[in-house]
């Protein structure tokens, strides 16, 4: 798998995320400036967390216009597969990329901890190490993880299978009480129509690795060289 | 331009035989740009005038220390080549007049410390004492600081991995914001200040001088009165999107040969930062202040070199680097000017609008600051309180008002609006006795912690000041971390009060004491004083930095129960101490007596065999024993299982169960042994000549002693809930 992460000025989740793709890829990502315009031959895009900009607009918004994002679009249309965590969801959405918006957490703050996810759909190049209906546990670390979309495009993306994750309790259970930012549906994650692009809150790379606390998350990148290579 | 009036002399902070010293340095008459100059550079906050004597005296050498105090930070060697560097400093009084900004950007500055030595930081912690949870203002200021440091270190990307947050009536009027940074960088690319190769160009980096902050280091160096909140145009407003900017352009020319010296522009910014540069290199500048990027129309030079404004860095430049270090900051989108040369006529000289606006020799404003001999008197004895003479409670009751207490109660909703696992290395995260960060790409990890009881320090300042040490030292070696070295944040009150004075001396000869016998030696450090309300001081509060190296991360120990069954065992003695502890404070309502001594002999053995143990894989849960004694410390281990292992105690029937349960000896600490390692733990502690005893078992969901039990979920709804309902009645009211 040959996979690239782009790098914002205000990025700051790039090296992370570089060192969980490693981990499972073998190789090192390319690293991207925002102001380059071309891209190598790719099969994954990361588009990571962090404060790109420094988000004084609306998260993602000033990202979702740089240079290098032509280029993603362009490759995303194109069937590359592009993978947003965090920051990387909120511009992957200003960028159209991906339906819906991120609004400010129902309860205002900046939240920092696991959260439960339960994984909607194991046959998609994301998840495939993983079964559907899956409990998993990512960090959440974000100020406006709060997802929203209008009912038409809720009933569109709900009927054609695009919600990937849900927060859930531990037991699985989707509920009021196990959704931290007040999101739509408990939704964390959701895909395009084709399932090439996914975006969520969680951070899978923070949680790859037993020594940090919990390896739930390297199943995603190992899916993800699975599928691409 | 202003006349120079006593009354302008005055409001500058300048003391009268002060304001002599200048007219014999300079051999007339100041103008006000080089008033204000003078007034920065020697104003408490940047010249240490009354603590220096003291300061000088404490321990700051060992073998693994690479720079020790003087410097923006410390530096101690972790070998294999690399280094930590890490300092501790206030931003209390801008915290308290806007908080948000105030704690922001004394998370700015920090950061600033460490990366100017070549430093990518690593960690943040954050000490912080409000005042009593009843007073009106202190919710608002709880919300503002922790959002302010969380807006900060979130968005720069360093994670906030641990802290302190205590409340105290003290503190009503003079809110303590002590952050610390950690830095990692390779030892033979270390950066200083001093500056070096006469023709030099100095060069200004990172985000404009606006009119923001002037006067900050005075406004700290003075007390409070009823108008301080006043003096919030003296705030200044992080922006850490350019923080971290200025992180990358900075770390990416280090990587190159371009930097002579380079030093963040902090208190007293473009003042101290380029005197102290030129100092330090025995050199002069001139500077041509139209060359330095500003952020408003027509400011004066006086402005100019008072500004604080945030996020900009001084630089030496080898001659020929210029183009290179001009892309790299290019790149980055952030500001570069050539704004002088280095002379060497070891005098600064600025020019404004083709002027020469200020003409100061370097050496005598930077060195020849005054040195104050205060004087000072030894604080009273307390007496030692007889344990039967406080009142014994139910245990399970005492413990369950304990762990709600807000100096016991758990701080989630603190740091879980901090970012704690960014840059993938935090392993040991908020809640523990140190917070554990590897050293990225390696098997090794980092300690810290942070430490004080303020309320020991007011019993006693010498002992209080040991037992600070002590404590870091203790925490550190909890999760099986050698400490290697500290950086202390000494805040206390009005030093030209002799009692205030006594209380600075003695807590700094207990510090230096323990520092000593521990091989703990001080690398960096801040003071901040002046920290009263009309009249009022707070409790005296020399924080404690301490850092810790682990030479094998899998090797750390947590101060979780693992499992059910195990043996619990206490290390160190108990005599069963209740003066100055919470309990005494919580339970009895009283503040007296003396508090626990330490004794240092003791606490190195301790210390030791508990990293011996750990190190070995003999304990499975490890906890020191601190606030709120022994019966705390076993309830915090049983809740940080997820509440599903309790613990049944034996107590010894040689001290009243009150004092067994909630005396705050010194020394202490908790271990989980599994049975089969029970035998060797005990061998262990008798070579390393320390006391250990089996005081019951892991099991159950309640935490039993003296016949009493308080159920573990219990105590977690307790312990949990106190903080979020106490700032949930902040968001219901707005």
């Amino acid at each position: 798998m040959k996979a690239a992460v782009i790098v914002f000025p205000g990025s700051n989740c790039d090296r992370d995320v570089a060192v969980a793709l490693a981990a499972s890829m073998g190789t090192k990502p390319h690293m991207v400036w925002h102001r380059d315009t071309q891209l190598p031959d790719l099969d994954l895009i990361v588009v990571p967390g962090g404060f790109s900009y420094g988000d004084y607009l609306r998260c993602g918004a000033m990202a979702a216009h740089s240079p290098i994002m032509r280029e993603v679009k362009a490759r995303a249309e194109r069937g590359t597969r592009v993978l947003g965590i965090c920051n990387g969801f909120q511009i992957l959405t200003e960028s159209g990329l991906l339906p819906g918006v991120l609004m400010r957490n129902k309860d205002l703050k900046f939240i920092c901890r696991d959260v439960c996810l339960r994984v909607e759909s194991g046959d998609t190049d994301f998840c495939r190490k993983y079964a559907a209906g899956e409990v998993v546990r990512f960090p959440i670390a974000h100020a406006e993880g709060n997802y929203f979309a209008d009912a038409e495009t809720v009933k569109a993306i709900e009927g054609n299978g695009q919600v990937a994750f849900r927060y859930c309790s531990p037991a699985g259970e989707v509920s009021v009480a196990a959704n931290p930012n007040g999101s739509l549906g408990n939704i964390a994650g959701i895909y395009n129509d084709e399932k090439t692009v996914l975006g969520l809150m969680p951070h899978p790379e923070r949680l790859a690795e037993d020594l940090l606390g919990g390896s739930d998350g390297k199943a995603m990148f190992e899916s993800l060289v699975e599928a691409l290579s | 331009m202003s006349r120079i009036t006593p009354e302008v002399i005055a409001s500058h902070g300048i003391k009268p035989d002060e304001y002599k010293k200048i007219l014999e340095i300079l051999g007339r008459e100041p103008n006000i740009t080089e008033l204000g100059i003078f007034s920065v550079m020697w104003s408490e906050h940047c010249s240490y005038k009354s603590s220096k004597k003291w300061l000088k005296t404490l321990p700051t050498k060992a073998p693994w220390v690479i720079c020790g105090p003087g410097e923006n930070a410390g530096v101690i060697d972790i070998g294999d080549g690399q280094a930590v560097i890490f300092k501790m400093e206030s931003h209390n009084h801008p915290s308290f007049i806007e908080p948000y900004q105030g704690a922001a950007t004394g998370v700015g500055g920090i950061l600033r410390d460490v990366f100017t030595m070549g430093a990518r930081p690593i960690a943040n912690l954050n000490a912080l004492r409000f005042g009593d949870p009843s007073h009106p203002k202190t919710r608002h200021l709880v919300a503002g600081v922790v959002a302010g440091i969380g807006g900060y270190g979130n968005c720069v990307g360093v994670p906030t991995v641990g802290g302190e947050t205590n409340f105290h009536a003290s503190y009503n009027g003079n809110i303590l914001v002590n952050a610390m940074t950690v830095g990692l960088a390779d030892k033979d690319r270390i950066f200083y200040s001093a500056a070096a190769g006469v023709g030099n160009p100095v060069v200004y980096v990172g985000s404009k001088t606006g009119r923001d902050g002037i006067h900050g280091a005075t406004m700290a160096s003075a007390e409070f009165s009823e108008d301080s909140e006043e003096k919030r145009p003296t705030v200044q407003v992080g922006d850490p999107f350019t923080e971290k900017l200025l992180i990358e352009a900075c770390l990416e020319l280090m990587a190159t040969d371009a930097i002579v010296a380079i030093q963040d522009m902090g208190a007293a910014g473009l003042t101290s930062s380029s005197f102290e540069m030129a100092s330090k290199g025995g050199l002069g500048i001139d500077m041509d202040l139209d060359a330095v990027p500003m952020r408003e129309q027509g400011m004066s030079a006086y402005e100019i070199m008072l500004s604080e404004s945030q996020e900009r860095m001084l630089m030496v430049i080898k001659p020929g680097r210029e183009d290179l270090a001009k892309a790299v900051f290019d790149k980055w989108e952030l500001d570069f000017a050539i704004v002088g040369r280095l002379t060497d006529s070891g005098r600064m000289v600025l020019r404004r609008h083709g002027e020469v606006v200020a003409d100061l020799p370097i050496d005598p404003l930077a060195l020849a600051s005054p040195e104050y001999d205060r004087p000072w008197v030894p604080p009273a004895k307390r007496s030692v309180i007889d344990a039967k003479d406080v009142e014994a409670v139910c245990p399970a009751e005492a413990l369950k008002t304990l762990l709600a207490c807000p100096d016991l109660a758990s701080r989630r909703w603190i740091w879980q609006q901090y970012d704690h696992m960014v840059m993938g290395d935090t392993v040991q995260r908020p809640g523990g006795d140190a917070a554990v960060v590897r050293v990225h790409g390696s098997g090794k990890a980092v300690a810290i912690t942070t430490d004080v009881t303020p309320r020991y320090v007011l019993a006693d300042p010498y002992e209080g000041g040991r037992q600070a040490v002590a404590e870091a030292y203790r925490n550190l070696s909890a999760v099986g971390a050698l400490p290697l070295a500290v950086t202390d944040n000494l805040n206390f009150g009005n030093p030209e009060k002799p009692e205030i004075m006594g209380q600075i001396v003695e807590a700094i000869r207990g510090m230096g004491q323990a520092c000593r016998e521990l091989d703990f030696p001080v690398v960096s450090g801040n003071v901040s004083l002046y920290n009263e309300t009309q009249g009022t001081a707070i409790l005296p509060t020399p924080t404690i930095g301490g850092v810790g190296l682990l030479d094998d991360v899998s090797r750390s120990a947590t101060i979780a129960f693992k499992e059910a069954g195990s043996a619990i065992v206490l290390i160190g003695e108990t005599k069963g101490w209740l003066g100055a502890s919470l309990y005494l404070r919580e339970i009895a309502g009283r503040e007296d007596g003396a508090p626990p001594p330490v004794a240092l002999h003791r606490e190195r053995r301790a210390g030791e065999l508990v990293r011996q143990l750990i190190t070995d894989g003999q304990v499975l849960a490890c906890h020191d024993v601190s606030d709120g004694g022994l019966l705390v410390a076993v309830a915090e281990m049983a809740m940080a299982s997820g509440g599903h292992i309790g613990a049944a105690l034996d107590a010894p029937s040689t001290v009243a169960l009150h004092a067994w349960c909630f005396g705050e000896d010194q020394g202490r600490y908790v271990l989980e042994v599994g049975h089969g390692d029970l035998a060797g733990v005990l061998e262990e502690a008798a070579e390393h000549d320390t006391s250990a005893r089996v005081i019951g078992r892991t099991g159950g969901h309640v935490i039993s002693v003296g016949g009493r039990a308080a159920p573990v979920d219990e105590l977690i709804a307790a312990n949990e809930g106190w903080l979020p309902a106490y700032m949930g009645e902040e968001m219901a009211g707005h």
